[in-house]
C-alpha cells in the first residue's frame, strides 16, 4: 500500500508566549517549530500499515510525506524520514499564502501524480485548528473519507475498517480504497492499527515511535524533492482572508476571597457565572 | 533548558534531531519510572532494549552496528540521558565508552565482530573493572594479576565499585602481567567463567538506579584471545576514561539543567510573604543569575572541547578541566536548587535531590575532583604533586 501523509510544522505550543503581533500581522520570527502532533500520529499509523511490526526495518509498502513551506520546513520532513517514511516532498510556499482550500487543491494535484492508495492526515493542525483539509481533499478527489479515526483495520490493503469515537460508542465505517482518512490521538494506542502484515499478537509501544539515531543520520540520504505550488495549482487564491491578529488579553491577577458567602456573591455578581 | 548564548546554533540539524529524540525518549520512558527505581535501588533493565534500538550504546563508534554519531551528537545524547538520571547515563557510558570503545580501538577483528554488534543491540552487557579496594585514584597500584599459563591466562584479584558488574555478560578487566614488569593489559572475561563472581554493593545513597558491584576473581582461566591486543600499559584504561569523561562533561549539563528548570518553575509559583512568588525576591534571583552563568560556562566548555576533539587537538588535560568544572558546578547547582524547593526539595517527587545524590558519585568517579585538580596543577606548573 502506498500512503501519502501531509505534514505541517506548527509553532511549539510550549513557547506560545513568544508569539508576537506587529502591525496587525503575526510575527513568526524566533519561534520554535515542531510537527503538528496529529500529523505525527498519522505518520505513525501510516508506518504501522506498511510494515511488519515485528521487523520494522523491512518495509512492505511506501509512505510519502509532504509539507508546504519554506526550505527550513524540510527539517520536519527529515524527522519523519528518520522515523521510517520512505520519501519526502516539499511544496515551496509561505504560510501566509495558504489556506485549507489551496492546500487541499494542491494535494489533489499531487495525489493525481503520486497515485497513493490512501491519504492519511491529522484531524487538524494545532495552530489554526481549522479541521478542513482532509474533508476538502476527499471531496475534490471524489474519494470516500473517514475523519477522526481512533483505529484502522486494513483488509488485505483493499479496504479499511475505520473506527471513530462518537458519543456513547464507536462508529465503524468501511471504506474501499483509495480513500482519505484523518486521525485522532487514539490511533497511536498499542493495538489501534492492524493489517495482514503484522501478526495479531504484536503490541506496539504506546505513542509515536522514536527515530533511531542511526536513522536520523541516514535520513538525509532519503529522497527529498521540491515542487512549486504553481506547478500544482493554477489558481493560488485563498478563500480565507486574514483581516487582523491580536493577542489574547493578558489575564488579570486573581483575588483571594475570605468566606464562602463572598465567593458566591462574586460568582453571581462579578463573574456572572451563577 | 537554558541556552543563553544560543549555542545550539552550532549543532547540525541531525544533532538537534538526536537531542530532541533522546529527550522525548527520556520524557516518555525514563522520567515516569526513575524515582521508583531510585527508591528501590534498582536499575531499569526493562529500558535496555529500547535504549539499544535507539542506537544509544556505543553511539559514537563507526561500523559494527553502531550509530556513528558525531562528537557533538554523542555529547547531546549523553546530556539528554543524564537529564533523566546519572545512573542511566552511566549505563550507556560504561557500555559505550569503557567497554565498546576499547574493543573498537584496541581489539582484534574477531573480538570486534564477536562483541560490538551484540553490545550495540544491548544483548550483551559489559562492565569495566579498573578500580580495586586498595587502588582507586591510583589505579596503577592495582593488585590484580594475570599469569600466562599454557594456551591462556589465569587471573586473580578483586575489583570494586564496578558499574553494571552484576548485569554484565563480559567484564573488561585490567590486570598486571606476572613477570613482565607488571605491564597493565586488558582482558575480556565472560562473567560466567569459573572462578569469577560479581557481588552487588548495597546501601548506596547515590547512583541508586544503577548496579554497582565487586568482582572477585579466583583462578579465572581465559584463553589467549581474551587479551586486548592493541594496547599496553596504563594508556589502555586511561584512554577509555578520556572518552567517557567527555560524555560525562556533557552529561552533567543535563543533570544541572533538570535541577535548574525544576527550581525555576517552582520559584515562579511558590508564594511566600506579600503574595509574591519567591522568584521575585533578589536573593532568589541572585541564585538563578549565578546558576545560569555556570550552566552557560559548562555549555561553552562542552562546545569548545567538542571542537578540539573534532580537530584532533584534544588533550586529556582539556578533558580533566571540563570534567572537574562541569561536575563541580552541576553539584553546586543541584544543592542551590534543592534549597529553593525548601522541604519539597528533599523528596523524590522532584528530580533535584536524586540528581544531587547522584552527582556525589560523578564527582568521585572517572577521576575525583581533586585528582583532576592535580592533573591541571601539573599541567600549569610542570611539577607532579601526586606523591
Ligand atoms: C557508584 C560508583 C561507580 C563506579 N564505577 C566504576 C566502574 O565502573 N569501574 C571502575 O573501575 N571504577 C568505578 N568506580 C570507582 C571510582 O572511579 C573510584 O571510586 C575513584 O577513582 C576514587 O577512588 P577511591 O574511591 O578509592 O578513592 P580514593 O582514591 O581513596 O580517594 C579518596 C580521597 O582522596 C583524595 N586523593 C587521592 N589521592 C590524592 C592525592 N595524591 N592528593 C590529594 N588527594 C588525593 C581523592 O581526591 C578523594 O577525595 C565507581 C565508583 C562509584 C562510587
Amino acid at each position: 500500500m502506498k500512503i501519502l501523509v501531509p505534514l505541517k510544522r506548527v509553532s511549539d505550543p510550549d513557547n506560545a508566549n513568544k508569539v508576537k503581533v506587529t502591525g496587525g500581522k503575526l510575527d513568526a520570527s524566533g519561534l520554535e517549530w515542531k510537527p503538528n502532533p496529529f500529523d505525527e500520529y498519522a505518520v505513525e499509523a501510516a508506518l504501522r500499515l506498511t510494515e511488519n511490526g515485528t521487523n520494522t526495518k523491512a518495509r512492505v509498502g511506501e509512505v510519502v510525506v509532504v509539507t508546504f513551506g519554506p526550505k527550513e520546513a524540510e527539517t520536519t520532513l527529515r524527522a519523519a524520514l528518520a522515523t521510517g517514511a520512505d520519501k519526502a516532498i516539499r511544496i515551496d510556499a509561505l504560510d501566509d499564502a495558504l489556506d485549507g482550500d489551496v492546500v487541499a487543491r494542491a494535494l489533489k494535484a499531487l495525489v493525481d501524480k503520486e497515485k497513493p492508495d490512501l491519504v492519511l492526515l491529522g484531524k487538524q493542525a494545532v495552530d489554526g485548528d481549522s479541521n478542513q483539509v482532509g474533508q476538502l481533499l476527499a471531496e475534490y478527489l471524489g474519494w470516500p473519507q473517514a475523519t477522526f479515526a481512533a483505529s484502522i483495520k486494513s483488509n488485505a490493503d483493499k479496504a479499511l475498517i475505520v473506527s471513530r469515537e462518537v458519543d456513547g460508542g464507536a462508529l465503524n465505517l468501511k471504506l474501499t480504497l483509495p480513500a482519505v482518512v484523518s486521525v485522532d490521538l487514539r490511533i497511536v494506542a498499542p493495538k489501534s492499527v492492524t493489517s495482514i502484515h503484522t501478526p495479531a499478537t504484536h503490541t506496539y509501544p504506546d505513542g509515536v515511535r522514536f527515530a533511531a539515531l542511526m536513522a536520523i543520520m541516514a535520513a538525509k540520504k532519503k529522497p527529498m524533492t521540491e515542487v512549486k505550488l504553481a506547478d500544482l495549482v493554477t489558481d493560488a487564491a485563498t478563500k480565507i482572508k486574514y483581516t487582523g491578529f491580536e493577542l489574547p488579553p493578558s489575564r488579570k491577577a486573581g483575588i483571594k476571597v475570605k468566606t464562602v458567602a463572598e465567593l458566591v456573591e462574586k460568582l453571581k455578581n462579578e463573574a456572572k457565572a451563577l | 533548558m537554558p541556552d543563553f548564548f544560543s549555542l545550539s546554533r552550532h549543532l547540525t540539524e541531525e544533532e538537534r534531531q538526536i537531542q530532541k529524540t533522546v529527550r522525548s525518549f527520556v520524557d516518555a520512558r525514563v522520567l515516569p519510572v526513575i524515582a521508583d527505581h531510585f527508591e528501590a535501588g534498582t536499575f531499569p533493565t526493562e529500558l535496555i532494549p529500547e535504549i539499544a534500538s535507539l542506537g544509544l550504546l556505543g553511539c559514537n563508534l563507526q561500523g559494527y552496528g553502531c550509530a556513528g554519531l558525531s562528537e557533538a551528537g554523542y555529547g547531546v545524547a549523553m546530556q539528554e540521558l543524564e537529564r533523566g538520571d546519572s545512573g542511566i547515563r552511566s549505563f550507556a557510558s560504561v557500555q559505550g565508552s569503557l567497554v565498546m570503545y576499547p574493543i573498537h580501538a584496541f581489539g582484534s577483528e574477531e573480538q570486534k565482530n564477536k562483541y560490538l554488534p551484540e553490545m550495540a543491540k544491548g544483548k550483551l552487557v559489559g562492565c569495566f573493572g579498573l578500580t580495586e579496594p586498595d587502588a582507586g585514584s591510583n589505579p596503577n597500584g592495582m593488585l590484580t594479576v594475570a599469569k600466562e599459563d599454557g594456551d591462556g591466562y589465569v587471573l586473580n584479584g578483586t575489583k570494586r565499585w564496578i558499574t553494571n558488574g552484576n548485569l554484565a555478560h563480559v567484564a573488561l578487566v585490567w590486570a598486571k602481567l606476572h613477570n613482565k614488569d607488571g605491564e597493565v593489559r586488558g582482558f575480556l572475561v565472560p562473567t560466567d567463567t569459573k572462578g569469577f563472581e560479581a557481588r552487588p554493593i548495597h546501601k548506596k545513597m547515590s547512583l541508586r538506579a544503577s548496579v554497582t558491584s565487586e568482582l572477585i576473581m579466583e583462578d579465572v582461566r581465559v584463553k589467549k584471545d581474551a587479551l586486548l591486543p592493541g594496547v599496553r600499559g596504563m594508556k589502555g584504561p586511561l584512554s577509555c576514561l578520556t572518552s567517557a569523561r567527555f560524555g560525562i562533561a556533557w552529561g552533567v549539563i543535563g543533570a544541572a539543567t533538570a535541577c535548574y528548570d525544576s527550581a525555576l518553575d517552582y520559584a515562579k509559583h511558590r508564594v511566600q510573604f506579600g503574595g509574591k512568588p519567591i522568584a521575585s525576591h533578589q536573593l532568589v534571583q541572585a541564585k538563578f543569575a549565578e546558576m545560569l552563568t555556570q550552566i552557560t560556562t559548562m555549555q561553552l566548555m562542552a562546545t569548545e572541547v567538542t571542537r578540539l576533539k573534532n580537530e584532533k587537538q584534544l588533550r586529556p588535560q582539556h578533558v580533566s578541566m571540563i570534567k572537574r568544572n562541569n561536575v563541580r558546578d552541576a553539584l553546586g547547582i543541584a544543592r542551590v536548587c534543592r534549597d529553593i524547593l525548601g522541604g519539597n526539595g528533599i523528596t523524590l517527587e522532584y528530580p533535584i535531590m536524586r540528581h544531587l545524590m547522584n552527582l556525589e558519585t560523578v564527582y568521585t568517579y572517572e577521576g575525583t575532583h581533586d585528582v583532576h585538580t592535580l592533573i591541571l596543577g601539573q599541567d600549569a606548573t610542570g611539577i607532579s604533586a601526586f606523591e
